[in-house]
């Protein structure tokens, strides 16, 4: 019972277990491990385990026997022997399983050991086979040694029969070659032959053979010369005969020589192209210049009235320059730099190969291209430039300005092609004096602008004397409104204009410097065109030319008698004034941040224009006084002159002339009422008008002369009159004038007074002259004292004359004071 | 009221309020050199007043006297104890004026007013030229001077009316050329002809008042006028003036050369100033010292020669203000090269010297 009892004691349930147990046993055998061992080992230290390997039946028994009850044991061992019938099963199944696979393996082992016999006994057999070959061959070979030797031979003769084949046929292939023009194919045979040929020239034959093949290849070259010399030939066609009479061993100077010739014959007849254009345009120039240049739409800045040439109309009557730079350029230009860089290919870029090399041909041939670049670049140039002086009219400078940038550009790829050259910085000087040329243009075409507007001007202040009606068609540039121009608005207009024309003509030279212009980065535009140029040559020479125009107005004007309208002198003395005090500085910062002057060079200052300015205005001023003080002394020194001052009748009235001179001085003071302010004046009596005259000719003037006739008191005429010049200060007739209203009148009045006493001093009175005098005196004093900064020096130049008067009388006996005042207010 | 001004007095302003009997303001308007005299320093004033005798302060000889009224000129004899020229106490002179003698009138009634009285600079003092309007008169004086017959007219014609207002007589070419002013324009003549031999038209902007000419280069001429300028003429050349001096600030009346050295130039305006000029660059004296001079110096010379080297501007000398009116005459002595005088409206002759360190400077 014991073998029962374990098994009797094995649930039934534990069957899994079991099998799981085979496994693991066949996994151990196979040498594979399992990690679950560790597992097992733990579970296997427990006795009472029926699996583990410490398994002890008696603890296990002894246990159940405890633990359990009847009942229990009962399922427990009929599980067990369940578990015990079926293990016995699988282990029978096993075991028949192994079995069969033992026999078959058995089976197997036995077939194989049958096989490898056999092979053996052939592998035997293979190998007596192969050591009857290997005599076999050694045998052959011996024996076909010495033909083989024998056949290398033979092939070597047979090339060399090939060589010479090729040799004896040369002459007539190289004539056939001549006759299809292959050159190239020709060229490249004789010179593999020529080696050859050379060396065996003794021989006879070779020599022979040599000798044909001098007279084809000479005949060859005079053909590709000829082909040379034919100018028709292309660039390409011309360059390959080129190479191919280098390696015929022409000599390259020649070459170069005659290359540079052929392309120079070219060139020249784009060059007379051009010339002969040049000579169009200028023969049109001339003939068209009588017929009236009419193109006003595109002049933005002329002046409507000039019927002279206006200077900005360009003469447009040939080709413009952009045509002709254009021309140039496609036309000598590309083809030169054409001609340059095949050239280059031909001679000097060309690898250098055996004898070449030592002729060193690229530096003799550079300094002939060099040569011969300058030379043709040269005429160029002079063409260039004569179109440029050409180009007088300033009225569109973007197009000389795209012309010469276009030039510059072009022969930028000179540059490139050719770096040593000379031929650009040329260019680049051509454009700097194009560009100083222009300033210069620029400048006289705005001294005939500003003349012209003054012209303009001129006539705008005469029409409205001439003809108040038609005053607009006639001074229409200036004015558009067909109301007479004031004078305020004359001079706007004008400072205007000029300031415009000075501003689009800035902008027009500034083409020159704009960013896309490749020249604009030469030294010269950046620094000296700009403060030499533009700011120096240009805007300073412009004002100072204005200031000095109209310094020049005041000479002339003086010779000649008044030739120009005092209003005009006012005018300028204004627009001189202006400018000094802040057109110039205008217009100065203006060109400075235009084009960014920087003063490297010394530059005219501000303050020396405005210096400039200021003194012209001066001058203009003085000038104005001295025309204006002129036309009145002319109007009181006539009135003098022309009349017998001894038989006149008594005074009834003012005179005529005095009245007009008080209307005059009254619209001069208008005229310069407009553009120059008041001005201070020393404070007068509130009534100046009548009480200080009164009290000047009751009290002074009647001390001063009365006594002349009243032979009593002699000595005190002279005491008193010269205590009184003792204290009256010495009159500067013609003083300079401040810039204001009231000087200017005090300077016209003193002059004039001053002509109507020198005047009044060579006549003869009778006693209604003194009277007249007296009377007309007056009437001046009445209306004059106004005007002047100081009334007393209208007094006593009037006192004066009454006093001269007195003594130049033959019967001075003056009119009562009263009778004077009331003719006088009643006219 | 003339005078011997002794040569010590460096500087004399004398107020020639001339007319003893005088009682009324005199105005003064000319002043002459006596010519003649070559010991005393003699002026002549005229003057200009209606209700007086006009009267000349000193000698006749070379003098016109202007009455506006009568429009007349005579020629006068001066006082015979000057002729002999014997005795001039300066109070005797001053005190006692002598009178003139009238030899005779310039009758010219029939050609109006006369502008000018000239003699003939050089010969027997037998011919006197006389502008009257826009005639030119030639006189001879015959009889001892006591009768003038006219010899001679020129009128010059043109629109307008025209007047002379100043002449003066070459004294170059043998006394044959004149020239006279007119207007703005100055005008040569030929005695001999009576024609005219050059113009030139606007010579000054306004009316020409004075001429004078060099007398040491003979076609060089200075005129003077209202436009306050001072012009030298080359007479060969009359599109342009040789030179322009423009310092008065008034009508310039009288211009006058210095007889001897004629750089110095007397100019006398109505803005009450005499102004004396150095003109080195248009005078008959070349500027510096001669090569020859160069030889002949020593070391000391050289030292002297130096400072002569720098060259003498043109310009003016000096500004004399001692007017108080118009000035209308100036004149060089005769008998003094340094000496001059100028004479204003209020009568008032005022004479002075050539500064002394010029002097010097022109002399060595």
């Amino acid at each position: 019972g014991d073998g029962d009892l374990p098994s009797a004691t094995t649930p039934p349930d534990s069957d899994p277990t079991g099998r799981r147990r085979v496994h693991s046993m066949l996994k151990l055998y196979y040498g594979l491990n399992e990690e679950g061992t560790a597992a097992e080992q733990a579970e296997s230290l427990d006795p009472c385990d029926i699996n583990g390997p410490h398994f002890d039946p008696e603890v296990y028994l002894n246990k159940l026997r405890k633990d359990c009850s009847l009942c229990e044991l009962m399922d427990h061992e009929s599980c067990m022997v369940k578990q015990i019938r079926s293990l016995d099963s699988d282990m029978q199944t096993l075991v028949y399983e192994n079995y069969n696979k033992f026999i078959s393996a058995t089976d197997t082992i036995r077939k194989m050991k049958n096989d490898f016999k056999k092979m053996e006994d052939e592998m035997d057999c293979l190998s007596a086979n192969m050591a009857a070959i290997t005599e076999f061959s050694a045998r052959i070979s011996g024996t076909l040694q010495d033909q083989h030797a024998q056949i290398t031979k033979l092939s070597g003769v047979h090339t060399l029969l090939r060589k010479l084949q090729f040799l004896f046929e040369l002459p007539a292939r190289l004539n056939k070659c001549l006759e299809l023009q292959a050159y190239a194919q020709a060229v490249s045979a004789h010179r593999r032959a020529r080696c050859v040929l050379q060396q065996y020239s003794h021989m006879p034959s070779f020599r022979g053979i040599q000798d044909d093949c001098h007279v084809i290849m000479e005949q060859l070259a005079q053909q590709l010369r000829q082909k040379f010399r034919d100018g028709g030939s292309s660039a390409k066609d011309l360059s390959e005969c080129v190479e191919l009479l280098l390696q015929l061993d022409e000599p390259a100077e020649e070459l170069c020589d005659k290359f540079l010739s052929h392309a120079q014959s070219r060139l020249e007849a784009d060059l007379q192209g051009l010339e002969a254009e040049l000579k169009d345009s200028a023969f049109t120039d001339t003939g068209g210049g009588s017929v009236q240049k009419t193109s006003p739409g595109s002049n933005p800045i002329s002046p409507s009235s000039s019927s002279v040439i206006n200077p900005f109309l360009s003469p447009t009557a040939g080709t413009d320059i952009l045509e002709f730079i254009d021309r140039g350029c496609n036309e000598f230009v590309s083809s030169l730099c054409l001609v340059i860089a095949s050239y280059q290919e031909l001679f000097i870029n060309r690898p250098q190969e055996g004898e070449l090399a030592s002729k060193n041909i690229p530096e003799m041939a550079n300094g002939k291209l060099h040569v011969f670049v300058d030379t043709l670049a040269a005429r160029y140039f002079s063409l260039v430039e004569r179109r440029i002086q050409e180009e007088k009219g300033v009225g569109d400078n973007s197009l000389l300005v795209r012309a010469l940038d276009r030039f510059h550009r072009r022969l930028q790829a000179i540059t490139k092609l050719l770096p040593g050259s000379a031929v650009p910085s040329h260019g680049t000087e051509i454009v700097v004096r194009a560009a100083r040329e222009r300033i210069k243009q620029y400048l006289s075409a705005l001294q005939t602008f500003y003349h012209d507007s003054l012209t303009d001007v001129r006539q705008a202040l005469a029409a409205p004397r001439l003809a108040v009606g038609g005053a607009s068609a006639s001074g229409g540039g200036v004015t558009s409104k067909d109301a007479t121009p004031s004078l305020p608005e004359l001079l706007t207009s004008l400072s205007n204009f000029i300031l415009n024309q000075l501003k689009s003509v800035l902008a027009s030279v500034h083409l020159f410097t704009a960013k896309d212009i490749t020249f604009s980065n030469k030294p010269y535009f950046k620094g000296e065109f700009c403060s030499q140029g533009v700011r120096e040559g240009l805007v300073v020479s412009f004002i100072k030319f204005i200031c000095q125009s109209s310094r020049q107005y005041c000479e002339s004007a003086g010779d000649r008698g008044g030739s120009t309208p005092p209003a005009l002198l006012l005018l300028l003395s204004r627009l001189c004034l202006d400018y000094e005090t802040s057109t110039i500085s205008y217009i100065l910062t203006l060109t400075d941040e235009q084009f960014l002057v920087q003063h490297h060079t010394p530059v005219t200052p501000v303050t020396a224009l405005c210096a400039e300015a200021r003194e012209a205005a001066q001058k203009l001023l003085n000038h104005y006084v001295k025309v204006q003080g002129l036309i009145i002394s002319q109007m009181l020194r006539k009135s003098v002159e022309t009349r017998d001052w001894v038989n006149t009748i008594e005074p009834r009235n003012v005179r005529a002339v005095m009245k007009r001179v008080v209307e005059d001085t009254t619209s001069i003071d208008v005229q310069v009422g407009l553009l120059y302010e008041e001005g201070v004046r020393k404070a007068h009596s509130s009534d100046s008008s009548k009480r200080t005259f009164s009290v000047y000719s009751s009290s002074r003037q009647q001390i001063r002369y009365a006594p002349s006739y009243t032979p009593s008191a002699p000595m005190d005429t002279n005491l008193l009159s010269n205590i009184h010049k003792l204290f009256s200060e010495r009159i500067d007739i013609f003083s300079p004038v401040e810039f204001n209203k009231v000087s200017v009148l005090t300077g016209i009045i003193k002059i004039s007074l001053k002509t109507f006493l020198e005047c009044v001093r060579i006549r003869t009175f009778g006693r209604y002259g003194l009277q007249q005098i007296q009377v007309d005196c007056h009437y001046l004093q009445m209306y004059l004292w106004r005007f002047v900064s100081d009334e007393n020096l209208v007094h006593f130049l009037l006192d004066e004359i009454v006093g001269s008067a007195a003594h130049r009388c033959l019967d001075p006996s003056p009119m009562e004071q009263s009778v004077i005042e009331v003719i006088c207010e009643r006219g | 009221m003339e005078r011997c001004f002794p040569f010590q007095t460096s500087v004399t302003v004398y107020k020639a309020y001339t007319r003893v009997e005088s009682d009324a303001n005199t105005i003064a308007r000319a002043l002459t050199a006596q010519t003649a005299e070559t010991d005393a320093i003699r002026f002549l004033v005229g003057t200009q007043s209606l209700k007086f005798d006009n009267q000349i302060t000193n000698e006749p000889k070379r003098l016109s006297s202007e009455n506006r009224v009568l429009t007349c000129a005579a020629v006068w004899r001066m006082p015979p104890e000057w002729e002999s020229g014997s005795h001039e106490s300066p109070d005797d002179s001053s005190n006692n004026p002598q009178t003139l003698e009238l030899l005779c009138h310039l009758d010219n009634t029939a050609h109006g007013s006369v502008a000018c009285v000239l003699w003939e600079p050089l010969g027997d003092g037998k011919r006197v030229i006389s502008l009257a309007e826009n005639h030119v008169l030639l006189w001879d004086l015959q009889e001892s001077s006591t009768k003038a017959t006219i010899s001679s007219t020129a009128t010059l014609e043109g629109k307008g009316q025209l007047k002379f207002t100043a002449g003066k007589w070459s004294p170059h070419h043998n006394s044959t050329q004149l020239v006279t002013a007119n207007d703005t324009a100055i005008r040569g003549w030929d005695l001999r002809s009576m024609s005219q031999i050059y113009c030139i038209e606007n010579a000054h902007g306004q009316l020409v008042r004075d001429l004078d000419f060099n007398p040491n280069k003979q076609y060089y001429l200075a005129s003077c006028g209202d436009d306050c300028k001072v012009k030298f003429w080359d007479v060969r050349h009359i599109n342009e003036p040789v030179k322009c001096l423009e310092e008065h600030s008034h009508w310039v009346w009288s211009v006058r050369y210095n007889h001897s050295h004629d750089q110095l130039l007397l100019t006398g305006s109505s803005d009450s100033r005499v102004i004396l000029s150095n003109m080195v660059s248009i005078s008959s004296e070349p500027f510096g010292h001669l090569v020859d001079d160069d030889d002949l110096s020593d070391n000391e010379e050289n030292q002297q020669e130096d400072k002569g080297k720098e060259p003498l501007q043109d310009s003016i000398i000096a500004t004399y203000e001692e007017h108080e009116d118009s000035v209308y005459a100036v004149e060089w002595s005769a008998a003094d090269p340094w000496l001059f005088a100028s004479l204003s409206y209020d009568g008032r002759l005022v004479i002075n010297r050539v500064p002394r360190a010029l002097k010097y400077r022109i002399l060595l």
